[in-house]
């Protein structure tokens, strides 16, 4: 901060090799600490002199050049954009080409930094002509340097759909579908996140890497001990459901829909989420489908997620998945009220009435309603109307009001068990719904008893 | 009057035949709807029937349903069952991986701590005379060799990591040169040779001959080279040089094999008798007895058990 960036800006230029790559590393790490640090070095317009005779170079500084670079680029968009128009993308791709594998493995993390922060820079990327290189990189034996190649793929392609069909015309799709089973833990979260990137833009990339035959290898990820491979595994199952009934029909009939729900019973914390949305997104489908999740004993699971978890979103999503396996017919809404959810679910819209989290209350009111809207399994709705409030209600006992006209033994439980005393305590207004429902209700039974 | 009369009668007929016409139309008009009607509900009854027998069978075909989310529900038994069996795999191998990393720090530190072993006279910290029997790592040091002060490379951790135990990803490693003997070698137990004479023999200096001693590059072998080639293509004499007569007067006697030599082809001796037989020499007429002293266990064979319950 002391002028020590204009100190060191002319040894820069020393004729000396050794005190070239020593100031650049020192600027490299003082870069790496500060955002305004960064910022003064780019101000100070050492870029172009770092960059200027960088192919006449030795490895190690080339090294430390992208380890500069690198460090500039992480902290904001502004300062990579400022990277990439002082032109260090061509001399970063001439450090890929380069043999040392270091030179490599620091020339792609530079590049995934700059392309991690908005599309625009990806493109800079591409265009530069960084992809077939990091595919390249990729089939090389050193561990850490496919490390850094997927993962800055994995950020390329995260933007947009055309992005991500560079890095697979690009050929990488192959190559990280090989990687899978390297028993490296963090190769395999980069190489998962990668694909899951790839997979969650459209229906085609999704089909693509679903033919690099990942399945059933994928479900092996799932059982690792390390907490991010799962993780990411859960995601890439996730991204592949969500486009079409087919897809989702290939994970179900691979078995993916029992790893998932492994998974999810395994784990603790937000590693579980992508697994509940994959449940979601494959119960959402078509009722095949659901009933598939249900035979494949995936509701105590969710059940658990929603009563354990302290997370409000992951208690949103199990109950947006409960309500996308409910919502079918009544044979499915029967099998998640047997499970004993609804009380929970209850609960927990209730509880949060007082929280201001109007996004979790709104999602586990449309699973509620989902989930009653079809649901005849009298004895799981009885304890729901000692609790429930009015918009609730109007479901519950709309329910109530087409099934018990029917059935005989459902009238006597509903006498019997203080029903229908409660239906009697409710205020409805006259011509509304509610009172139409309680009408029906009563109805049903002679009048003595009503009274 | 009258005429009125007969011209209402004549309008009334001829309305009521016209009227008659018409309604006979409307009639069969009637008629023929009903008749259409009647066949549009059966039709539609036969309608309704084969839809429901075409969707229960083809299209939302209930067994197929079931029998497919029992496939399904095997297949994840079958899949869960594997990925069970994969992370107890996994899991023994991290086990192992752990295990030989513990048994290889303790060797180093026994072969470190080796002075810690007890003597003859001084028991040592880890063989306690009140206990029963002396402490593994006594065991351990019992069996490992000190360590000399030579070999105190630490492999770094970073190198542990890249190298990893699962996926042998060790550099190659070329041999040079033999491995030196130690010099204070014990004589093993055994036909071994005496140590000093192996490192003698081992160790001994190449002493080439004279002919390998020389460069074939020097100036005299090239002259010895060229007096030879001349040597060669203009001889001074032509006979080869033969040995005496003599020489291989020894070889040319053959002795014949014994095999062959009886007079009609194999002698018997050797093969089927091994003494030589002349009865004229015998001093008694008869040939030896052979006498053999008979081993008494063997006289009780198939004697000393009971034969289908006979007690001999």
């Amino acid at each position: 901060n002391s002028g020590v960036v204009c100190l060191l800006r002319p040894l820069l230029l020393d004729v000396v090799p050794s005190i070239r790559q020593t100031t650049a590393l020192a600027l490299g790490r003082l870069a790496d600490y500060d955002v305004d640090l960064a910022e003064a070095v780019v101000k100070a317009g050492i870029l172009p002199q770092l960059i200027c005779a960088l192919p006449e170079e030795n490895r190690y500084y080339k090294k430390t050049a992208a380890f500069v670079l690198r460090a500039v680029a992480k902290h904001s968009p502004q300062l990579a954009q400022a990277i990439v128009q002082c032109g260090a993308l061509e001399m970063l791709v001439i450090c890929l080409e380069d043999f040392d594998p270091g030179v490599k493995e620091g020339a792609s993390w530079a590049f995934g930094y700059i392309a991690r922060h908005n599309p625009e820079l990806s493109q800079a990327v591409v265009d530069a002509g960084a992809v077939p290189l990091l595919v390249l990189c990729i089939q090389e034996p050193e561990i850490a340097l496919k490390r850094i190649a997927a993962s800055t793929l994995s950020d390329i392609s995260k933007h947009s759909p055309e992005l991500a069909q560079t890095v697979v015309d690009a050929g990488a799709i192959a190559h990280l579908a090989q990687m899978i089973l390297n028993p490296d833990a963090k190769l395999k979260r980069q190489v998962l996140s990668a694909l899951s990137q790839i997979a969650k833009h459209s229906v085609d990339l999704a089909e693509l890497v679903v033919e690099a035959e990942i399945f059933p290898v994928v479900l092996t990820c799932l059982k690792d001990s390390d907490e991010f491979v799962k993780k990411n595994g859960a995601t890439l199952i996730r991204e592949i459901a969500k486009h079409t009934p087919e897809l989702s029909q290939f994970i179900v009939n691979s078995g993916g829909v029992a790893a998932v729900i492994d998974c999810i019973g395994s784990c603790r914390g937000t590693v579980r989420l992508p697994g509940i949305m994959t449940l979601g997104y494959v119960a959402a489908h078509s009722e095949n489908l659901s009933m598939a999740v249900i035979v494949s004993k995936g509701i105590p699971p969710l059940c658990v997620c929603l009563i354990e978890e302290h997370e409000d979103h992951i208690k949103a999503a199990a109950a947006w998945a409960l309500g996308q396996i409910g919502r079918h017919t009544a044979e499915h809404a029967r099998h998640v009220a047997v499970a004993n959810v609804l009380p929970t679910l209850l609960d927990i819209y209730v509880d949060t009435r007082s929280s201001e989290d109007l996004k979790m209350k709104a999602s586990i009111f449309k699973a509620l309603k989902n989930i009653l809207q079809k649901c005849t399994y009298l004895p799981a709705l009885e304890p729901l109307l000692h609790e429930a409030p009015p918009n609730i209600m109007k479901h519950i006992i709309g329910q109530f009001s087409k099934v018990l006209p029917h059935d005989s033994k459902a009238r006597r439980l509903f006498v019997t068990t203080g029903g229908l005393k409660k239906v009697q305590e409710i205020k409805a207004e006259p011509g509304s719904l509610l009172q139409e429902y309680i009408n029906t209700i009563n109805n049903c039974y002679p009048e003595e008893i009503v009274r | 009057r009258r005429l009125s009369k007969m011209a209402t009668v004549i309008q009334k007929s001829w309305r009521g035949y016209l009227r008659r016409k018409h309604f006979r139309e409307v009639v069969e008009r009637a008629y023929f709807i009903k008749k259409l009607n009647f066949y549009n509900q059966m039709a539609v009854r036969i309608q309704k029937t084969w839809r429901g027998y075409c969707v229960r069978k083809y299209i939302h075909d209930f067994y197929a349903l079931k029998k497919y989310l029992k496939a399904v529900s095997v297949n994840n038994e079958l899949v869960r069952s594997e990925l069970q069996e994969y992370a107890e795999m996994k899991e023994k191998e991290d086990k192992m991986k752990d295990l030989e990393k513990k048994e290889k720090e303790n060797k180093y530190r026994a072969r470190k701590m080796h002075y810690l072993l007890s003597t003859e006279q001084i028991a040592g910290i880890y063989n306690s005379p009140f206990r029963k029997s002396p402490d593994p790592m006594e065991l351990l040091l019992r069996k490992s060799k000190p360590l000399t002060h030579r070999k105190q490379q630490v492999k770094s951790p970073f190198a542990c990591e890249l190298y990893d135990w699962p996926t042998c990803k060790k550099p190659p490693t070329f041999v040079t040169e033999l491995p030196l003997l130690p010099t204070d070698r014990q004589k093993p137990q055994g036909p071994f040779r005496d140590p000093a004479e192996v490192l003698w023999q081992r160790y001994k200096p190449l002493e080439p001959t004279l002919r390998v001693a020389e460069s074939s590059n020097s100036p005299l072998a090239k002259a010895r080279e060229e007096s030879r080639r001349e040597e060669w293509r203009s001889p001074v004499h032509d006979n080869k040089f033969l040995p005496f007569s003599s020489y291989r007067k020894n070889d040319e006697k053959h002795e014949p094999l014994l095999r062959r030599s009886g007079k009609y082809g194999q002698e018997a001796y050797g093969t089927k008798h091994f003494r030589e037989v002349y009865p004229e020499k015998w001093i008694a007429d008869k040939d030896f007895e052979t006498l053999f002293s008979s081993i008494v266990l063997f006289e009780k064979f198939g004697k000393t058990y009971s034969s289908t319950g006979q007690i001999v």
